[in-house]
């Protein structure tokens, strides 16, 4: 068996050679400062006139993290590439050959690529953070509030599970052109239209995006938003239900499947 | 040393390779031949624990492929020429199998020079021609200095320039005491390379032999022999029982006669040869027989409505009967 420090070696390596790595990762963390500083820019000139439920459950902290609904989709592409490509590059046989135990590649592989998805979520929403409560004016509130620490560390571990969540769902279906196809409309329309809905309602919110991004918020009923049946953590928790079965479908699917 | 036992892969109904048992041995060049579609990419596959065999096992030197510690260390493949990242440059798509073999990283850039990459070991894989894709996959598997190399299909898209240096690698690689495994549907190939043969068909095996006894087992000997004196020498043939088939050009071509009796034959009726010369078929002719002979079976079962085939060897049937139509299980995927 290949000592597993060496095959983390060889997958920092493989990430760190290919530019789409650089270019998903950046997108990630510019698209949602960007985003979210100016929506916070713009709530903040036009707070008066937001809805008095709006303006009595109003959250600061997850105004900040409002441009996460475009970043994480640059998170799915990263988690997305970085397994998807093994196989469209038809890597994937050199790699097994190289590494043919299945548990220490693929787990290598998602660890390496996990620490750096969170690493750069955790920046992204600190930066996010910080620059949306100084546009928030008056309206702001700092990381010494109540439970505001928690929720911009849970904004970069939500951005870093969504990616490790698209590595599982690539290892799955083993493309990336197929995973992007169903992760990509999932994350951006239909979870986003399914809470919307009356009756969909009650599911969607068990959705990983739905129930991950809980953390982000400070104030209960944020942005006078539906009441959801669990916590902050309890919804961190299902979104880590998700990956966890993502990634060990992954494995079932490398491990059974002809490479 | 590759030990095969039993080893069966079936995609649905159809079974790509059935019950194949030899083995590869060291210090030799061992040809793995066989038409497209005949199960040599699964095989090989399935050696390097990428494919689940349906039933049967590999060793590598007495060991399962996935319990080998390393296995750059013993066993390097190149399977086909596009397992690289094509965004990735030659150095750093072998550095990252390296690293995870504990390989030392000095070993990337020697490898590289050797197959000829040295001077765009920096540039980005996916501009290289199939050649330089082919010698890049090269390149990896001898990144570990492996014992046991396998090729498939090594000279498919390498210049005669590139197919000359192949050869001459993968003999001197078994001169140095290395096992070499290496596929090819090319007999002229494989005759100037391979010591020893295993030759499959629809997934069986037909031969596991050296190359001198296959091709003395599978094809036509003869004796050519040219005289000014024609007539007479076909009378004298005649007279020992033995049949000559003309040749044209004069020349007579007589089976089941060794050269050493046909020239004393002629010496004693005073006869004058111009020539008397040994011929045998290359390996070309001896696998084009091997293949002619399943041709000649299908047609008379397709139209005699013949009882069941034997268990006996036969092959290239599927492949004949609906050219292009096949999947090639082993390139697909």
């Amino acid at each position: 068996m290949a000592s597993v420090p060496a095959v983390l070696t060889s997958e920092w390596t493989k990430i760190r050679t290919v530019s789409s790595t650089t270019w998903t990762l950046i997108c990630a963390f510019a698209v949602t400062v960007a985003l979210s500083a100016a929506l916070c820019a713009l709530t903040n000139s036009q707070f008066d006139d937001l809805p008095d439920a709006e303006r009595a459950t109003f959250d600061p902290t997850l105004v900040s993290f409002s441009g996460m609904i475009l970043g994480q989709l640059a998170m799915v592409v990263f988690g997305v590439l970085v397994v998807g490509t093994e196989y469209s590059s038809g890597m994937i046989r050199t790699s097994l050959a190289a590494v043919p135990r299945r548990a220490t590649f693929l787990f290598s592989k998602i660890a390496v690529a996990g620490v750096l998805a969170l690493a750069v979520g955790l920046a992204t929403s600190f930066a996010s953070f910080f620059l949306g409560q100084a546009l928030l004016g008056d309206h702001r509130t700092d990381l010494g509030a109540d439970n505001v620490l928690r929720a911009v560390f849970g904004g970069g571990v939500y951005m870093g599970l969504i990616a490790v969540f698209s590595m599982g769902v690539a290892a799955i279906l083993r493309s990336s052109m197929l995973s992007l196809g169903i992760l990509m409309p999932f994350f951006f329309l239909v979870s986003q239209i399914l809470s919307a809905v009356p009756g969909a309602k009650n599911v969607a919110r068990y959705f990983p995006d739905q129930a991950g991004s809980k953390i982000m918020q400070v104030v209960p009923e944020a942005m006078n938003s539906e009441p959801a049946p669990y916590g902050p953590w309890g919804g961190l928790g299902i979104l880590l239900a998700w990956v966890v079965a993502a990634v060990a479908g992954g494995y079932l699917v490398l491990k059974k499947r002809d490479a | 040393m590759i030990e095969l036992e039993g080893l069966t892969k079936r995609f649905g109904d159809k079974v790509a390779v059935d019950h194949l048992t030899f083995q590869v041995r060291p210090g030799m060049v061992t040809g793995f031949l066989g038409p497209n579609g005949a199960g040599k990419s699964t095989t090989m596959r399935m050696m390097l624990d990428l494919d689940n065999p349906t039933s049967g096992t590999v060793r590598i030197d007495g060991r399962h492929y996935h319990e080998l510690d390393e296995p750059l260390k013993y066993i390097g493949a190149l399977l086909d020429a596009k397992s690289m990242h094509g965004g990735r440059s030659a150095y750093n798509n072998l550095l990252c199998l390296a690293q995870s073999n504990r390989i030392p990283t000095s070993r990337v850039a020697e490898v590289l020079d050797m197959v000829g990459l040295g001077a765009v070991a920096r540039k980005k894989s996916k501009g290289f021609s199939l050649g330089m894709g082919q010698r890049l996959g090269i390149a990896s598997a001898l990144l570990g200095d492996p014992e046991i190399l396998m090729f498939d299909e090594p000279v498919n898209g390498l210049d005669p320039e590139g197919i000359h240096w192949i050869r001459n690698l993968m003999k001197a690689l078994a001169g140095e005491g290395r096992t070499i495994f290496v596929s090819s549907h090319l007999m002229s190939e494989m005759a100037l390379t391979a010591d020893h043969l295993i030759v499959i068909g629809q997934g069986r095996l037909l031969a596991d032999t050296s190359m001198a006894d296959f091709i003395h087992d599978n094809s036509r000997s003869y004796v050519r022999l040219r005289s000014p004196q024609q007539e007479r020498l076909r009378d004298v043939l005649r007279e020992e029982g033995l049949t000559a088939v003309e040749a044209g050009e004069g020349a007579l071509e007589i089976d089941g006669a060794t050269t050493e009796a046909l020239g004393e034959l002629a010496a004693r009726h005073g006869i004058v040869l111009h020539e008397l010369s040994s011929q045998r078929a290359s390996l070309e002719e001896a696998f084009m027989q091997m293949t002619a002979g399943s041709v000649e079976y299908h047609a008379h079962s397709e139209h005699d409505g013949a009882p069941p085939p034997p268990a006996g060897p036969r092959w290239g049937g599927e492949w004949d009967r609906s050219p292009g139509g096949v999947s090639d299980h082993g390139k697909g995927a």
